[in-house]
């Protein structure tokens, strides 16, 4: 076969999968008949009892009073404050142990955790042919990805033209060139690994096929979106992928958390794809193409203002795909969903898709020096602001998404700056070691039977010794620090700041790292070190998860470790520099150049010892601090933090907290002006259609009315007064005619 | 004695009929207050005519020809109706028939 047929067939292999989870699935699935909850006793209203834990943790603890500083409540408070000491039992009965909701059910709930020792196992038969194709695909991609990198081909796949209506035509095609080669690795690897995965974790879910259905599906359709060659077809996948993630983030659709999140995820992109399907837009419209190639060569020809608009209207789909701010606000509620899901779409591969675009489009953005400054501006704001956020968030699976939402910002900080090679570089190691601390919180919250709130775990080292090892992975590259992944191309895109003069870029770049590095490692000692915090009996039944669950861990530790060791030596001139050369030189030509602040014109060709070491050396002094500040708080002096807040000068600790834990607000802003505004906004049109609408229409009848009831009264039925009526008007037409004769 | 007379007349004639048709009660003496009028007119009608006011060939005479085949037509259609009604009704008086208000 050719490396082309292997590239359309790429994409077709999980939309087979797709087809055949929804048809056949349902069929071959049995569950057993009225469920685990029979066999399980006590131990099944235990389980019960986590139906609620979504991401709020408000709600479920609700007696713990946030806006004090208090990380971690003592022995006695969290007994007293426990969902799981006291009334247990009434969650149990509400969720089905006494059958108000059937036990066997368990289709939208989303239980984690809660497959019985001894009970009846349901047989799953539906997940495996989805996987099997996303394995063959992944062969195929890595076949594709081999000839593209290492002998250095770029592939148009043509397969039929899609719409041909005057002079506008679209192909369906494909383009593999380094850039879509490295996403292909990512996507292909960490979508097969969470497949995998999702077979352990979503074990004793009813709507399993639906699960690996949806997942199919996504990943047919990120696989076209990073194939396409031409804008329309970027487009179609750009929206395919926000469906699945709707999809799948209200997965568990029973939970209410879960169906709000998915619509919040689903109308927030809108306000961006809104931007982005203008921008494809105005390119035809200007162009009268949407070919990457024939936009990128010709893109040169057009006013500059023109550009930029165009530009900044890409980039508003790009701030919504990857949750920038000020439409961040969806992916920390998207870890509603099941966490395969977050980590397969909102940490890997669905989230990168406006860094893709953005990078795609780099000819269109480097004739834009506004554009630029807006998407570096933007990446820098978002990384300080999400990692200042992280910091406070007790819910495991939060710390990782604003940790998201913080590293794609520090992509487009790349971007925005002219580094091309190093986001791309940032995302391609972002991509294995965020899924793979995606998946280890869900091992985590596995084991602990649906527990993710971290004031309520602790001490899971040594229950969960392969999670452990494979998170503090992940963690060390996530903070930063040497030979780990995330230290080479986070340190790789603050060279560049750097190197390029935007100092003050490059001061808030290094705050931002120390504070990654402080959450990261704040998360990693009250998950797995301490005592465990949880109820004493819950202790029991925390165990390491299942080989399906834990194996994906140690195969991503692996790219995790070696990704920058082997693509980011020399830093700055490493082996992806080389891959993506060709995809970035016109960009790389014209933007050094030109950017507002460079200093550096005409390209920067990395740094010898002096600044680089130094450099080096400050990326990776600031990802220690953060780790050592982190092991001191929260392992050797637990009230430290409390005395930092208190120690804040002016009494603002408190407050700079609460606004923290509150996510700044944004939330309750965008509530207040969006939802309650769009709500008295409806009410005031409501309003308007009943009276003034309405009234009109409603008037114009009873006008009718009230004058035919006056008319009526002429209808006597007597002929001779019709007669007289008659007569009266013969005498005035007469009258008429003598009158106006002259 | 010239045209006027005849249309003083005609006229005359024509009022006496209108003032039969409102004032009367009586269905048949309204439909003879019809043929009054229409007897109007045709008076009116052949007076033009004899003075050769409008036209040079007896159009007038032809018309009011017209007018009376038209009001022999009328009377007895106009007739069989008001006895039938007045079969149903049994009573001539239209003050009795005012079933088609509203």
């Amino acid at each position: 076969m050719t490396v082309e047929s292997l590239i359309a067939l790429i994409p077709a292999l999980p939309l087979a999968g797709f087809l055949f989870a929804v048809l056949v699935g349902p069929r071959i699935d049995r569950m057993p008949a009225h469920g685990h909850d029979a066999h399980g006793g006590g131990h099944a209203d235990d389980h019960g009892s986590h139906s609620g834990h979504g991401g709020e943790s408000h709600d479920t603890h609700g007696e713990v009073d946030d806006s004090t500083f208090r990380p971690i409540p003592s022995e006695e408070e969290q007994r007293a404050t426990s969902p799981h000491a006291g009334h247990a039992d009434d969650l149990a009965n509400s969720n089905g142990a006494d059958g108000v909701i059937p036990a066997d059910l368990n289709d939208g709930i989303g239980q984690v955790g809660h497959v019985v020792e001894g009970g009846p196992r349901p047989v799953y038969r539906s997940w495996w042919v989805p996987t099997l194709l996303v394995a063959i695909g992944w062969v195929f991609s890595m076949v594709v990805f081999a000839n593209v990198i290492f002998g250095g081909h770029t592939y148009h796949v043509s397969l039929y033209e899609w719409i041909g209506s005057g002079s506008f035509h679209v192909q369906i095609a494909f383009l593999v060139d380094g850039l879509t080669a490295m996403l292909l690795l990512v996507v292909s690897t960490v979508g097969l690994l969470v497949h995998v995965y999702s077979i352990g974790y979503m074990d004793g879910d009813r709507g399993l096929w639906r699960f690996f259905a949806y997942l199919n599906l996504f990943m047919f359709s990120m696989l076209l979106l990073i194939l396409g060659d031409n804008f329309l077809m970027l487009y179609v996948g750009w929206e395919a992928v926000g469906l699945c993630s709707y999809l799948l983030i209200g997965f568990w659709y029973k939970k209410p958390s879960a169906a709000g999140a998915a619509k919040k995820a689903f109308i927030v992109n809108r306000v961006g794809d809104f931007g982005f399907g203008l921008g494809i837009m105005m390119i035809w419209t200007l162009l009268g193409t949407l070919d990457f190639e024939q936009v990128f060569a010709s893109i040169g020809t057009l006013d500059p203002t023109a550009i930029t608009v165009i530009s900044l209207l890409l980039f508003a789909g790009a701030v919504g795909k990857s949750a920038q701010f000020p439409l961040h606000v969806w992916l920390p509620d998207a870890m509603e969903g099941p966490t395969p899901v977050s980590a397969l779409i909102h940490a890997a591969t669905m989230v990168n898709a406006g860094v893709y675009m953005v990078a795609r489009a780099n000819p269109i953005f480097a004739h834009s020096p506004t554009a630029m400054w807006v998407v570096a501006s933007i990446g820098v704001f978002t990384a300080i602001f999400a990692a200042a956020i992280a910091l406070t968030q007790n819910d495991i699976k939060k710390v990782l998404a604003y940790s998201t939402v913080s590293q794609l910002a520090y992509m487009f900080f790349a971007l925005g700056i002219g580094a091309w090679v190093a986001a791309i570089f940032h995302l391609v190691s972002h991509g294995f070691f965020k899924g793979l601390l995606f998946m280890g919180s869900g091992s985590v919250i596995h084991g602990a039977a649906g527990e993710q709130d971290m004031r309520f775990l602790g001490g899971l080292r040594d229950r969960m010794r392969w999670t452990y090892v494979t998170m503090v992975v992940g963690s060390l590259a996530l903070a930063g620090i040497p030979i780990f992944a995330g230290f080479f191309s986070k340190d790789e895109i603050l060279g560049e700041a750097f190197g390029r003069g935007y100092y003050l870029f490059w001061a808030v770049g290094l705050v931002v790292a120390f504070m990654t590095a402080f959450y990261t490692f704040r998360m990693v000692y009250m998950t797995f070190h301490g005592k465990w915090r949880g109820p004493r009996d819950a202790w029991q039944h925390v165990h390491e998860s299942a080989p399906a669950i834990v194996t994906p861990l140690v195969i991503l530790a692996v790219p995790t470790i070696l990704v920058g060791l082997f693509l980011g030596i020399p830093p700055e001139g490493g082996l992806i520099h080389g891959w993506l050369e060709e995809v970035f030189r016109g960009a790389e030509e014209l933007g050094a150049g030109i950017l507002p602040g460079s200093i550096a014109a005409g390209g920067h060709e990395g740094f010898g010892l002096w600044p680089g070491g130094v450099l080096l050396l400050a990326g990776a002094s600031v990802g220690a601090a953060g780790i050592w500040l982190a092991y001191r708080w929260y392992v050797l002096d637990p009230e430290a933090p409390a005395r930092f807040v208190a120690r804040i000068p002016l009494g603002l600790g408190p407050g700079m907290y609460a606004a923290s834990v509150n996510k700044y607000y944004v939330d309750d802003l965008y509530g207040l002006v969006w939802a309650r505004g769009g709500v008295v906004l409806g009410n005031a049109l409501w309003w308007f259609d009943a009276k003034v609408i309405d009234g009109a229409v409603n008037g114009a009848g009873w006008l009718a009315q009230r004058y035919g009831a006056l008319l009526r009264r002429s209808q006597t039925g007597h002929v001779q007064n019709y007669a007289l009526g008659m007569a009266a008007g013969l005498v005035v037409v007469l009258v008429a005619f003598l009158v106006f004769r002259s | 004695m010239g045209l006027q007379a005849y249309l003083v007349v005609s006229a005359m004639l024509f009022g006496i009929g209108m003032f039969g048709f409102l004032a009367r009660r009586n269905a048949i003496l309204m439909l003879i207050s019809i043929e009054l009028m229409l007897n109007a007119v045709n008076l009116s009608l052949v007076a033009f005519n004899a003075y050769a006011y409008y036209a040079q060939n007896d159009t007038g005479a032809i018309f009011s020809l017209l007018v009376m085949a038209v009001a022999a037509a009328e009377a007895t259609v106009g007739l069989a109706l008001v006895i039938a009604i007045i079969r149903t009704r049994q009573t001539p008086e239209v003050d009795e028939y005012s079933d088609l208000k509203e």
